[in-house]
């Protein structure tokens, strides 16, 4: 039986025709508007307070809509966007190095192998620079020169410097500048905040987006809210694989259950893996932690020439160092975009050139660096990197080079959603990580900040107005058929959870998944181990469903219960990305299928054949595609070479 | 390792609590207290038992959710490391640890070792901002920062709301988180328009929440796993002094 069925072909019908350069301006001018009295009888409803929720919500409720705030943490301002380290892309052209708004479009459509929709990305090349004057009139302490200025450093998959950054944690600032912004409008009434409020499922009443189900995970209550349009800013899903850099608590459930509701989700297969990442310690590890891109703009990644070399580093002459990258790619060295430097390092573990436990890690060398700086300027610029680095493994990397491996780090699939961000839902916004839009297969480095902030401040509140004129949308009461089933079927499945009480833990079966996703839809995909993975995972999921042990009750604080939900999802969503990525039959980004590849190893895409965004609809029995073609009139395809 | 916890068990903030005695056996040194707590919970859930509640989520030191008194101490005996960066080469084969939630008035428990921190975000809300509407921002280098001044509100800004500080004051003073903030946008171009009426809200917001006074015991800055520093409690009651004359 075939894995899916093809349905018809899906279009973005809000972006503007002609000139790239003022459809983001043309658009706004159409797009019809709400006045500022009217503003007041609508309320939307925003799902996760991280960059793209935080920004929007505030944004929101500064022009007058009613906001009501929902996350799963005990405060918004713990949203994963707080971990994001190296820093924020902006065409500002400070540095004079050529950098504009074309080049950053240029480098993000190339950096997204070609699988980006060129409108989106000319608009967050144009909006970029807005974000950072905003950044800074709210007080973010963005690094600075002598002279007051900002300053700005490299990344990797661009020859120009204009990430912005605030030390290691520029994440952290960018979030609290957002966060400090919506409890200003909690103060003020404008914003309604639940936190410790995880959402169940979407609410849709004749066809619109209406409200959400969610759980107080304090009481335990299952509720639903009513609104006029629903934001889903809930974050990616790189947890399907356990072990990742995202927080325990990220999870694809608002936007899986909004799936099954009838919003499409697209390329699920396009995750990335980050190239440095401390390696696994061992069998107790929870997760997995970032080491920033940006010390590659400093440290040189090696391995030993020859497999099997187990002498300390420090022993190891330069005669016998292969700097993989800068030998395979000189043009771009050791800051080639993370796709290529994850396979990379993986190819020369694959060689038995690997250095520390199980030869699962390559050598990220500040030894140069130091002696060309010194370590003042070093600490400076990595500081709280160097010093995270010693406290997980417990060595001094200013005396040894660091050891790093790949691990997944963000996920460029998820909801499809056209020129407005709105899904194929009418009322349903998706925004930042949590919809699929701008990175294609791969996303560059300090993008995620500048995406999820272009959404959250500048993006969706200039196209929701749009579908919010035709508002107030009516009361719905209660006890709705649709709303009354929808919080039926949650409660339902709250108490399958609890009812099958077996002798597995959710976490064993999370951290089962995990392995499975790892090694078959991980950094190198195949026919063979895709096909076996769906076997495995379908498997692994009846188990759950028979043996899966949730301690306790509904009706309280239920840790086990909530994991158990996001893991039942994570096995759907697994699922469908194995599927996603054996349709796939090329090779682009974070996706790479072994049988399409160059004589030399490097992914090799098949536009005419697979130049779309797979927008994938929810069925009973098989999903359904719907094939979304992908226009290429100013970026023209070509290989992505960074040698 | 093998190691003894006693452990605070609450079934809810209506509820009683007590210490409750557990051992853990095979923990590798190289596993963080949180995984250490993972690793136990796993044993009770199978063995029919009620695992542990406690709060966490980045597990890289950065969202402030977990914290943890682990043997009176907040965030463990490291100092500048919250309880997710906590491993367990730092205790010892055979070792009794306690391990308690943050105990303020102003941080009531929720279950276990989870408490309500909901009343920083108050704090914040009362004047840790600064107002300006999105849209409504000039070009980011119309205004230079002078580094020392950048350097140190970066420095401030690096505060991640955990409440270490709270837990550890005798007098359960939010000095140090409010401080950092009030220190943070003071000490910026931006911040300057609401400077005083920021200083006088936020501390209003702080007592009326429950936090007690600062009686410069400097126990905050001792546990805080961002090393803010005791100075901008100081700079913080100069503003406050200012802003009321």
């Amino acid at each position: 039986m075939d894995l899916y069925v093809e349905g018809a072909p899906i279009a973005d019908r809000a972006t503007p025709d002609g000139p790239i350069e003022t459809r983001w301006e043309r658009r706004q001018f159409s797009a019809k508007l709400v006045n500022p009295a009217n503003r007041r009888k609508l309320s939307v409803i925003v799902v996760g307070t991280g960059l793209a929720g935080g920004s929007a919500a505030a944004t929101l409720a500064e022009a007058g809509y009613r906001v009501r705030s929902y996350c799963y943490q005990d405060s918004p301002r713990r949203a994963h966007s707080i971990a994001a380290q190296g820093g924020i892309n902006a065409a500002k052209n400070y540095r004079n190095d050529g950098d504009s708004v074309y080049r950053l479009f240029y480098d993000t459509v190339k950096g997204g192998d070609f699988r980006a929709r060129e409108s989106n990305v000319y608009r967050l090349a144009q909006v970029s620079a807005n974000i950072i004057d905003q950044c800074v009139a709210q007080g973010v302490p963005f690094a600075r020169e002598y002279g007051g200025l900002l300053d700005n450093r490299s990344f990797g998959g661009t020859q120009v410097s204009r990430t912005f950054y605030a030390r290691g944690q520029t994440g952290q600032q960018l979030l609290l500048g957002a966060y400090q912004a919506m409890e200003r409008q909690i103060a003020a009434g404008t914003i309604e905040m639940f936190a410790r409020h995880e959402m169940l499922d979407l609410v849709v009443v004749d066809g619109r987006a209406r409200g959400v189900v969610v759980r107080d995970l304090v009481t335990g209550e299952v509720s639903t809210d009513i609104a006029d349009a629903v934001v889903l800013a809930s974050g990616g899903y790189g947890n399907v694989f356990f072990l990742s850099t995202n927080a325990k608590g990220c999870n694809v459930t608002a936007t899986w259950r909004a799936h099954r509701k009838g919003a499409y989700f697209a390329n699920p297969c396009y995750t990335q893996i980050h190239p440095t990442c401390i390696p696994e310690s061992g069998t107790h590890q929870s997760k997995l932690t970032l080491m920033s891109e940006s010390l590659r703009n400093d440290g040189r990644v090696w391995v030993p020439k020859v497999a099997g070399d187990d002498r300390a580093p420090g022993d190891i002459p330069e005669s016998d160092r292969d700097y993989y990258l800068e030998r395979i790619y000189p043009a771009f060295g050791n800051l080639v975009p993370r796709d290529i430097a994850s396979r990379a390092a993986k190819n020369v573990c694959d060689e038995g050139r690997g250095v520390g436990p199980g030869g699962l890690g390559v050598y990220l060398d500040f030894a140069g660096a130091l002696e060309r700086l010194g370590r003042p300027a070093v600490e400076e610029k990595y500081g709280n990197l160097f010093e995270m680095y010693q406290r997980i493994t417990g060595e001094d990397p200013y005396r040894v080079p660091m050891r790093i491996y790949p691990a997944v780090h963000y996920t460029m699939g998820g909801l499809w959603v056209d020129y407005d961000l709105q899904s194929t839902i009418p009322g349903l916004f998706v925004i930042g990580e949590a919809n699929f839009s701008d990175h294609g297969a791969n996303r560059l480095g300090a993008s995620a900040l500048m995406q999820g902030l272009a959404d959250g401040y500048f993006v969706l509140p200039n196209t929701i107005n749009d579908y919010l004129a035709a508002g107030p949308f009516g009361d719905i009461a209660a006890d709705h058929p649709a709303v009354a089933s929808a919080r039926q079927a949650v409660s339902e499945r709250l108490a399958a959870l609890l009812a099958v009480d077996g002798d597995r833990t959710v976490d064993s079966f999370h951290r089962e998944l995990g392995h499975v996703m790892w090694e078959y839809c991980g950094m190198e995909r195949t026919e063979e181990g895709l096909t076996k993975a769906l076997g495995l995972i379908r498997g692994l999921r009846d188990e759950f469903w028979a043996r899966v042990k949730v301690p306790g009750t509904g009706a309280e604080l239920n840790q086990n219960l909530e994991k158990a939900g996001r893991v039942a999802d994570f096995f759907e969503l697994a699922e469908l990305m194995c599927i996603d990525a054996l349709h796939r039959r090329e090779s682009c980004g974070g996706h790479f299928r072994a049988e399409s590849q160059t004589a030399d190893g490097e992914a090799l895409r098949h536009d005419d054949e697979f130049g779309y965004v797979a927008a994938w609809e929810h069925a009973v029995e098989r999903p359904v595609l719907h094939k979304e073609t992908l226009d290429f009139a100013y970026v023209h395809p070509s290989t992505r070479s960074y040698k | 390792m093998n190691l003894t916890l006693r452990v605070w068990r609450q079934p809810s903030a209506e509820r009683p609590g007590r210490m409750v005695t557990y051992n853990v056996n095979d923990i590798s040194p190289d596993a963080s207290f949180l995984e250490m707590l993972d690793v136990l919970n796993e044993e009770l859930i199978l063995a029919g038992d009620e695992p542990i509640a406690f709060d966490h989520d980045c597990r890289e030191g950065i969202c402030g959710m977990c914290g943890l008194m682990i043997n009176g101490v907040a965030h463990g005996p490291e100092r500048a490391t919250t309880t997710c960066q906590l491993h367990m080469r730092h205790f010892s084969d055979g070792d009794t640890i306690d391990v308690e939630p943050w105990r303020a008035a102003a941080f009531p428990v929720v279950k276990d070792l989870v408490v309500n921190r909901g009343a920083f975000d108050t704090i914040i809300g009362a004047g840790g901002y600064i107002t300006a509407p999105t849209g409504a921002a000039p070009e980011a280098h119309a205004t230079p920062v002078p580094k020392p001044d950048a350097d140190a509100a970066f420095e401030a800004a690096t505060c991640i709301g955990c409440g270490a500080c709270v837990a550890a004051c005798p007098n359960g003073s939010a000095m140090l988180f409010t401080a950092a903030k009030v220190g943070h946008l003071g000490l910026l171009p931006q911040g300057q328009p609401e400077r005083d009426a920021r200083v006088l809200d936020m501390i209003d917001a702080h007592d009326a929440a429950g936090f007690g006074g600062c009686t410069n015991a400097g126990e905050c800055t001792t546990v805080c796993p961002k090393g803010i520093p005791l100075t901008l409690i100081g700079r913080l009651n100069g503003d406050y002094r200012h802003a009321l004359r």
